[in-house]
């Protein structure tokens, strides 16, 4: 067996732990996976919260992701960012930097145990706001700035690849070097408020081919093994070249329910909840939904296709939420067999994004550019 | 500090040396073996292989790796890989020299 075959048929418990802590947000940004902005009244309390790193920690998840929402909006957040690290549990977390004053860059530069994220989606003001809301990259610099004061370290520097940044990737790996920083780049699925802005925003093939080559020669920049459908281009990219939802990754959401990964919030994918009797645990080892992902799956359309090791099919998440039947070639395919898929399927009913907490204000989406 | 060049003894993997698993490492048995992490480093291995596992957390026992073998009944050409598994795993800091 191989490695990747160990990970197919699932863990005892996650590798790759998303924690989302909030729906609540102070930005609205057009391609939010979570399609985040209003905190909900059911979100898990202290309490609950606690319990569910108890929990995890019984279980030897290592370390969590978190994120939300913007998740340093709960007033309980810094409590349980000490209480994961207080339970052996390490903690990497998302923002978009808006709370991290010089104040919480020196406490937090203070831990071995706690890493941060800044998103950021364009290497300019111009690129980055059009996405993220005006203002939103000054406010990440600031933060970075304070961070980089602070001696935090080596943060992250974390960006979703749209046809707007691709052509930055340069640019982006300069500000990460001028901050100390680690660049991470992850591939922009059509999920959350990312379904209605995908059309719009995912990467051309040419662009997909440019971040693929670009990839291969920086071993060093993180990529969450997101891209691995581009591996089908040839040389594999380092990293787990497999679809890990429900095998090795899950989401935790906000009121506490438990998904196959964070970009399938849909009622589809939702496994239990940690309220639930057995808790976390129980939804882990036991759902039908999950033990369903980790049985061997079929190559279906794909199967004839040469490069189906590599590329496996590409993202459960990316089919899903484009209409493409979940054994068919992803959107992104690299040999064009998505496409005409997207195509057809387009005007048919498509999956509506489970949980929306989108603010009543409409998204203003400012169009081509 | 030797020179670049130079294979310091200490610094090298000796099967005739007491090793132990780091303080900071945690394991977490998996179907496949165990799931070996380092909170300090933030790195992950995977230990494919049961016996693995046992050798490892046997090694604070042993006077040298050499003795953990020999009572795991690790002989013959699975030697050579584990102790490569362990190499790899004391260069990364998740044994330490004791
Ligand atoms: S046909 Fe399927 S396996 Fe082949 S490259 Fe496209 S998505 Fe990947
Ligand atoms: S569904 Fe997509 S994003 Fe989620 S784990 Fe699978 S490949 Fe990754």
């Amino acid at each position: 067996m191989s490695l990747t075959d160990d990970m197919k048929a699932g863990l005892q418990a996650p590798i790759c732990l998303t924690w989302e802590l909030t729906y609540a947000c102070n930005l609205q940004c057009v391609h939010c996976l979570s399609s985040s902005g209003r905190r909900d009244p059911r979100e898990l309390t202290t309490t609950e919260a606690e319990a569910v790193i108890d929990e995890i920690q019984r279980m030897q998840v290592f370390y969590v992701n978190i994120g939300g929402g913007e998740p340093t909006i709960r007033p309980d957040f810094w409590h349980l960012i000490d209480y994961c690290v207080d339970h052996d549990v390490g903690v990497k977390f998302s923002t978009n930097g808006s709370r991290i004053d010089p104040r919480v860059a020196r406490e937090l530069a203070r831990s071995d145990y706690v890493d941060i994220q800044i998103s950021i989606d364009g290497a300019d003001a111009a690129t980055n706001d059009h996405v993220r809301g005006e203002g939103s990259f000054a406010t990440a610099l600031t933060a970075m700035d304070h961070l980089a004061d602070a001696d935090f370290g080596e943060f992250k520097i974390s960006v979703v690849m749209t046809r707007h940044n691709i052509g930055q990737l340069d640019q982006f790996a300069d500000l990460a070097h001028r901050y100390g920083a680690q660049l991470r780049l992850t591939r922009f699925r059509p999920s959350g408020r990312g379904a209605a802005t995908w059309h719009e925003l995912h990467p051309s093939d040419q662009q997909q081919r440019d971040l693929y080559h670009w990839l291969l020669d920086r071993p060093d920049v993180l990529t969450g093994d997101s891209f691995f459908h581009l591996s089908a281009l040839g040389e594999a990219l380092p990293g787990l070249n497999l679809c890990g939802a429900g095998r090795v990754v899950c989401l935790v959401d906000p009121v506490g329910d438990v998904y196959a990964c964070p970009f399938v919030l849909h009622d589809d994918f939702k496994a239990g909840n940690v309220r639930d009797e057995g808790g976390f645990e129980r939804v882990w080892r036991n759902s039908e939904l999950f033990a369903g992902l980790r049985e061997p799956q079929s190559a279906g359309a794909c199967a004839s296709c040469g490069e189906f090791d590599a590329c496996q099919g590409g993202c459960m998440a990316a089919k899903f939420f484009t209409g493409i039947p979940l054994d068919g070639p992803d959107p992104e395919c690299v040999n064009g067999y998505g496409e005409e898929l997207v195509a057809a399927a387009a005007g048919a009913t498509r999956p509506l994004v489970g949980a929306d907490h989108s603010r009543p204000s409409p998204v203003k989406f400012l169009g081509r550019r | 500090m030797g020179c670049v060049g130079s294979t310091e003894p200490s610094m090298k993997f000796d099967i005739d040396r007491a090793y132990r698993l780091n303080d900071r490492v945690a394991l977490r048995p998996e179907p496949f073996g165990a799931l070996a992490y380092h909170y300090g480093n933030r790195r992950l291995n995977f230990l494919r292989a049961h016996d693995l596992v046992t050798v490892i957390e046997s090694l604070a026992e042993h006077e040298t790796v050499r003795s953990a073998f020999d009572a795991a009944g690790i002989a013959g050409p699975r030697r050579p890989a584990f102790e490569k598994a362990l190499a790899s795993l004391a260069e990364s800091d998740f044994l330490v020299a004791t």
